[in-house]
């Protein structure tokens, strides 16, 4: 017996050890390159900027620096969060029909069409986005087709085009993004509703629920997890990318990310590009946590 | 899986299904087709002329053939250290229980809900302060960080059905730890180490945002040659490299799904 405790004395200790010897060079990477930058952000979000011309800075407690950030770009914080909004709602009503087809539906082509939702976006983000602006320029297919049937009076008329063009419109911008960002809605929902018992189905029907009351009320409860996590994979890269409106957008439909890279990249203003950057984080982060409060999908979150 | 009820009739249903996977692959399909244009201006935007001389000599231009590679090193770097480092955190999470393995969680988690502007902003700024070089180093070090998260998590999903015990029986029957390593544990995480690994190259291969703040002026990436000169060209050789990366992926998904359809059969 005293041999048996010995043997599970080492195992416990080695045990107990072991879990932290192998976190070790994850938590060091994360500590020294995720949160101790996030830290020297936040301090120099918090600098003062003496000499306009010159790239110095010193830590001051300034707040204004928040406060400026929010009123000099708060049309751009409207659009980008705006644009993302739409986007990712638009991602919702395509992707779900779609991930609920191939999750009840796909039957032995399931992982051909999962493997086909993902394909695509083995090509490059910007050539992908760069062929949609080609798609929708001025000469080519998509407006080729409202053209020759004469159309583009109805297209301006609903918002659909802008004096006949699609490119630079806001409405590019939200399509691109919504394409570069659909697998990641369409995958979460699938892994939730596959994980559904079709019993519960059976049950809803022999207890004489209709197809579409058992979907509200059986399927959809269900799969929120999945349209949670969607949402979140969706919305926060698209608020914060600026590829789309790059090259979709032109100059009137810019996004926040491009403009915190110019404060950074181009006009060397440290503190106003970490106080904008600080501020697009705060939004975010308050943003998802409202949104799983009002989901009642907390432990997601974590 | 049988069809819910009431669904089996609905038409509609597959035929929106189809029109979104047409969706998703129109601009691939554009890409591909585009690759064989010979273009009429320095834009490749409208169709010209078809020819194949892009893919005769798909690396001829040499500033496009010279980021490409440099983007293959860097995924290749990131790729492997991210996945070591992230799949022996997983495997910590999921085989232990330990005081403090939620705030780990969280941890791991935060990287993946910080968006990238704040991530490059915030490295970008660290460098800045130490007065590290802008280069290679930093941009390799920018892609680990997030793959880290991604391969954590990914490998950790994977093996949190797995059962530890097999590694007791393996001790029980005179194996020691390493063996035991070797011959039971490693090949059973093995396939999801495999996927993690090659998100985590397409992920790094493919950034654009995060990359663009720590590069500095020295690296040039694929993504950031094609962004920075989108303006003024876009030659057809960005298809057939874009064209030639997805007919790789298209035999490696092609050769799972026959794997995994052979092992279904047997």
């Amino acid at each position: 017996m005293a041999k048996v405790d010995a043997v599970e004395n080492t195992t416990l200790r080695r045990a107990r050890f072991a879990p932290y010897g192998l976190l070790s060079p994850g938590i060091i990477w994360l500590i020294l390159f995720f949160l101790v930058p996030l830290w020297t952000l936040a301090k120099i979000a918090l600098s003062d900027k003496p000499n306009p011309f010159l790239p110095e800075y010193e830590f001051s407690w300034k707040f204004s620096n928040f406060t400026d950030a929010v009123s000099d770009n708060i049309d751009l914080i409207g659009k980008s969060f705006l644009y993302a909004a739409a986007a990712t709602i638009a991602a919702i009503l395509i992707g779900y029909p779609l991930a609920y087809f191939i999750a009840f539906r796909g039957g032995k082509y399931r992982n051909l069409m999962l493997g086909l939702v993902i394909l695509p976006f083995y090509t490059s983000f910007l050539i992908r986005t760069l062929a949609w602006k080609s798609l929708l320029a001025d000469r080519g297919p998509a407006l080729g087709v409202v053209r020759t049937l004469h159309l583009t009076g109805v297209t301006d008329a609903i918002g659909l085009t802008q004096n006949g063009r699609l490119l630079n419109t806001a409405l590019a911008v939200i399509g691109g993004l919504t394409y570069n960002f659909l697998p990641f809605m369409i995958l979460p929902i699938y892994v939730s509703l596959e994980k559904i018992d079709i019993r519960l189905l059976d049950a809803a029907k022999d207890l004489y629920a209709r197809p579409s009351s058992a979907f509200r009320r059986v399927v959809l409860p269900l799969s929120m997890p999945g349209v949670f996590a969607g949402t979140l994979l969706c919305f926060i890269p698209a608020a914060g990318d600026f590829i789309n409106a790059e090259f979709l957008g032109g100059p009137n439909n810019g996004m926040i990310g491009k403009r915190v890279r110019d404060l950074f990249l181009r006009e060397s203003n440290y503190p106003a590009a970490a106080s904008l950057s600080i501020i697009f984080m705060i939004i975010i982060t308050i943003g998802v946590l409202a949104y799983a409060r009002a989901l009642g999908t907390e432990e997601l979150a974590g | 899986m049988s069809a819910p009820a009431g669904a089996r009739q609905s038409r509609l249903l597959p035929f929106f299904a189809g029109l979104v996977l047409l969706y998703l692959f129109i601009p691939i399909i554009w890409i591909v087709v585009f690759s064989f244009n010979r273009p009429a201006g320095r834009q490749n935007v409208s169709w010209n002329e078809f020819t194949l001389d892009y893919w005769k000599h798909p690396f001829a231009n040499e500033p496009l053939t010279e980021a490409f590679i440099k983007s293959l090193e860097l995924a290749v770097v990131a790729s492997l250290i991210a996945t070591a480092i992230g799949a022996l955190m997983a495997v910590a999470l999921a085989r232990y229980r330990f005081k403090g393995s939620g705030t780990i969680n969280v941890l791991l988690v935060l990287p993946l809900t910080t968006p990238e502007i704040v991530l490059g902003a915030s490295l970008f700024t660290l460098f800045f302060n130490r007065e590290v070089a802008f280069g290679f180093e930093t941009v390799a070090i920018a892609h680990i960080l997030f793959c880290v998260s991604f391969v954590a998590l990914t490998v950790k999903a994977r093996i949190r059905g797995f059962d530890w015990t097999l590694e007791d029986a393996a001790m029980d029957l005179g194996s020691g730890p390493f063996r035991t390593f070797r011959k039971v544990t490693f090949p059973l995480i093995l396939p999801g180490i495999l996927a993690a690994g090659m998100l985590s190259f397409a992920l790094s291969i493919d950034d654009y945002i995060i990359t663009s703040f720590v590069a500095g002026d020295s690296l040039v990436t694929f993504p950031m040659r094609i962004f920075n000169q989108a303006r003024t060209q876009t030659p057809p050789y960005i298809n057939v490299l874009a064209s030639m990366i997805l007919g790789v992926t298209v035999l490696l998904f092609v050769f799972s799904l026959i794997r995994s359809s052979r092992r279904e059969a047997a």
